[in-house]
């Protein structure tokens, strides 16, 4: 317990350290008006924009959603083609089929909008070719779109023009996802997990028997699965597998990778707007709500379940059931609420075998999505609080409410209304479907209260982008694949596109002086005003979901 | 329409090239790189016998079964590394309860000198990728008297084989403390065999 403690406070300590610098190193990595990198990376990119026809232009902000939208479609297509083909394409040595089509579609759609909610077993069902250019592939373009589109809408509220997107997009991976990755992948390596094109190998035990072993390029795999909160696992276990997180230090370097991009941004915006202790007021109010969540799943994990614990003559043992020896429960609940926090999705234990305040606490993170939230498009759900925040504080004063200098009115608040409204709408409306209809309902492997947050957990995971499942329920079949690709895709790019027309709207209108009067939005009470708008929307949206699951599982234990 | 028309050569050409880099480059020269500078560790960290066989990876759990041996962790798939998962079973599924039940009835019949209150957690719970290579500390000593029993050799020199295969947290802080079961069994292999 103490080390788990000891564990976090370092974590925490590296990002707080870490988080300023390389926000403000990423305010230059996507500046326009100064060169940067004039000798090493620019050249490269120069390479890449004349074989690609990318003329550099400045963008509207419709013009940039059309091409993030185009692009992620025509990479989408890309990778569905390479799963469905994947039997005669190389680098297959354990000569795997091609998958289905809605198996393959999803995948598709899963990978590209960062989600990473996986229906198949990475070591059963894909080659190394889909691996690499299917999965690996996605895994930067995916990231690098979301951050792209977040500086386009931190430009368009600072009032700047809005830029383009593939020179986004290009230094995106360039500047930032591909040398990270590249280095972090041999650190990997050098950590235990394998990098290898070889087949599965057959190993004889000393007691006879023989045990095949799956093996893959994981190391380059794993340190771009987690730097761009993708999440994806290589083998079904995702980072429980000790190829995929071979001891405590992986596990840790995972965490601070989750960890880097999404508490970056504040600090990025701040810059970027000019007002710098803005950055640092919402990295704090999201700090407060990480700490809280940790807090508690921690308290509940060490708790353990109640009915093992009655078995051992009421010693209280943690939750164990799912979790991995070397890793322990505490550093495993870390994880958890980490990748559930930060959208990543990966996974170092089962999260449906967590005790049900702890399972609780990680689907609250997902259902909020906003305690920093994913790669780019966290920062964009934070946000929208952040101006419904501003919203709801000018209707009490009965001010027309500013937000950096503009003011907010009806076009802006409707298209955030909406966006607000999507996500327990497709959370909720799709959960319903499925606990009506046999196809959903009977793919519960847990039964009674649990099964109805199976259920729910995977559509919010879904709409969340985060990809992570309560991964009993047996979701491989048509009925889920079809209706999560539907919520993925949405929960994906509508909120994304509605956010860039609110700065579209907002960019256009004219400065406000500021006064006395002014709201100002960079102080501790609006931090407090954030939180409680958050909270409150979110409570309000998913209370009665959550004391029909994990509430109602806790009461009965 | 020009608009869309004017955007689609640099999407096919861009998204090509951005595959290319970081779809196939990218993992093929780490691929690369890492077997020359650690080929043992890209492979997999096998373990071979004096004949060069595989008969193992350090990092992947092995279902023992034989009473000579030491016991890995509960696993759904039977440790088959082509694989890899568990059952998930909610803290409310009444079939893990039977489960755990009949783990620990195991265990008192195994080793009949054991406690209820002494047993470890891990040894009855499921792992989470199925491949779990390790157990706690007191999963191994509980273990102890059965071998002893079994194999004849002195309780003293297998606790002390016990205690030199303890791996602690990684820079005294990361993980948790763990037995290696594989890598302890192949130190008992050699111990019976001499």
């Amino acid at each position: 317990m103490i080390y788990t403690i000891l564990t976090i406070i370092i974590a925490l300590f590296i990002i707080v350290i870490v988080a300023k610098p390389f926000g403000h190193y990423l305010a230059i990595v996507f500046d326009y008006e100064t060169v940067s990198f004039k000798k090493t990376i620019y050249p490269v990119e120069r390479i890449i924009y004349r074989l690609s026809g990318i003329k550099q232009n400045t963008q509207t902000w419709k013009q940039y959603a059309l091409a993030f939208i185009l692009t992620n479609g025509f990479m989408m297509i890309l990778i569905y083609l390479i799963f469905r083909l994947q039997d005669i394409l190389p680098f297959n040595p354990n000569n795997l089929k091609a998958l289905e089509p809605t198996l393959a579609y999803h995948t598709a759609v899963s990978f590209i909008t960062n989600t990473n909610q996986q229906h198949y077993s990475g070591e059963n069902n894909l080659s190394y070719f889909s691996q690499m250019a299917g999965v690996i592939f996605a895994m930067f373009a995916a990231p690098a779109s979301a951050l792209s589109i977040s500086f386009a809408f931190m430009r368009g509220l600072s009032g700047k023009a809005f830029g383009n997107f593939f020179v986004d997009f290009v230094r995106a991976i360039t500047r930032v996802l591909l040398p990270i990755a590249f280095i972090m992948g041999f650190v990997f390596v050098f950590l235990g997990a394998p990098e290898t094109l070889g087949p599965s190998v057959i190993a004889h035990t000393i007691e006879g028997a023989k045990q095949e072993i799956a093996r893959g390029p994981i190391g380059a795999f794993l340190s771009i699965k987690e730097l761009g909160n993708n999440g994806g696992g290589f083998f079904g276990a995702n980072s429980a597998h000790p190829f995929e997180n071979p001891n405590g230090i992986s596990n840790f370097i995972q965490i601070i990778l989750m960890f880097l991009l999404p508490t970056s941004l504040p600090f990025t915006y701040g810059k970027i707007i000019g007002k710098k202790k803005q950055g640092k007021t919402l990295f704090i109010a999201m700090l407060m709500m990480f700490l809280i969540i940790l807090g508690i799943t921690l308290v509940s994990e060490y708790q353990g379940n109640p009915d093992i614990n009655s078995l051992l003559s009421q010693n209280t043992h943690g939750s164990m059931e799912g979790k991995e020896v070397r890793i322990g429960i505490g550093q495993s609940a870390f994880y958890s609420v980490v990748t559930s926090a930060t959208e990543t999705g990966a996974v170092n234990n089962m999260h449906d075998t967590l005790t049900p305040i702890g399972g609780m606490m990680v689907l609250c993170n997902l259902l909020l999505n906003t305690v920093f939230g994913g790669v780019g498009a966290g920062f964009i759900n934070i946000m929208m609080y952040a101006i419904i925040a501003v919203f709801l504080s000018g209707l009490m004063v009965g001010r027309t409410p500013e937000f950096l200098g503009k003011k907010i009115e009806g076009k802006e608040m409707k298209l955030i209304a909406v966006t607000l409204l999507m996500q327990p709408f497709l959370i909720l409306v799709f959960s319903a479907i499925a606990l009506w209809f046999p196809m959903g309902y009977h793919s519960i492997s847990n039964e009674g209260y649990h099964g109805i947050s199976q259920i729910i957990y995977e559509y919010t995971s879904a709409a969340a982008n985060n990809g992570s499942g309560f991964e009993g329920l047996k979701d491989q079949t048509p009925f889920w694949n079809i209706t999560t690709s539907i919520v993925m895709y949405l929960g994906r790019y509508f909120s994304l596109i509605t956010m860039l027309a609110v700065a579209g709207s907002l960019s256009t209108k004219k400065l406000v002086p500021e006064s006395s009067g002014t709201f100002q939005t960079d102080t501790a009470i609006f931090g407090m005003i954030l939180l409680g708008t958050i909270f409150i929307v979110g409570a309000l949206t998913f209370f009665p979901t959550l004391v029909l699951g994990p509430v109602a599982e806790y009461l009965t234990l | 329409m020009k608009e869309v028309r004017n955007l689609f050569i640099p999407i096919i050409r861009m998204s090509l090239i951005i595959l290319l880099l970081c779809g196939l480059l990218y993992p093929l020269v780490s691929t690369g790189i890492a077997n020359v500078l650690m080929p043992e560790k890209a492979e997999g960290s096998l373990i071979n016998n004096k004949k060069g066989e595989i008969i193992g990876s350090k990092l992947i759990g092995q279902n023992f079964t034989s009473p000579i041996f030491f016991h890995g962790r509960i696993s759904s798939i039977g440790d088959n590394a082509a694989s890899s998962g568990s059952t998930n079973y909610a803290p409310s599924n009444p079939n893990m309860i039977k489960r755990v039940k009949q783990s620990i009835l195991d265990l008192k019949k195994q080793n009949p000198s054991i406690q209820v209150n002494k047993i470890p957690i891990d040894l009855i719970t499921n792992s989470g990728s199925g491949l779990d290579p390790d157990i706690s500390l007191q999963a191994a000593l509980i273990q102890v008297n059965r071998i002893s029993n079994e194999t004849g050799i002195d309780k003293i020199v297998l606790e002390k084989l016990v205690k030199k295969h303890i791996e602690g947290r990684q820079l005294g802080i990361f993980g948790e403390e763990h037995v290696n079961v594989l890598k302890i069994n192949l130190d008992l292999f050699k111990l019976m065999n001499k």
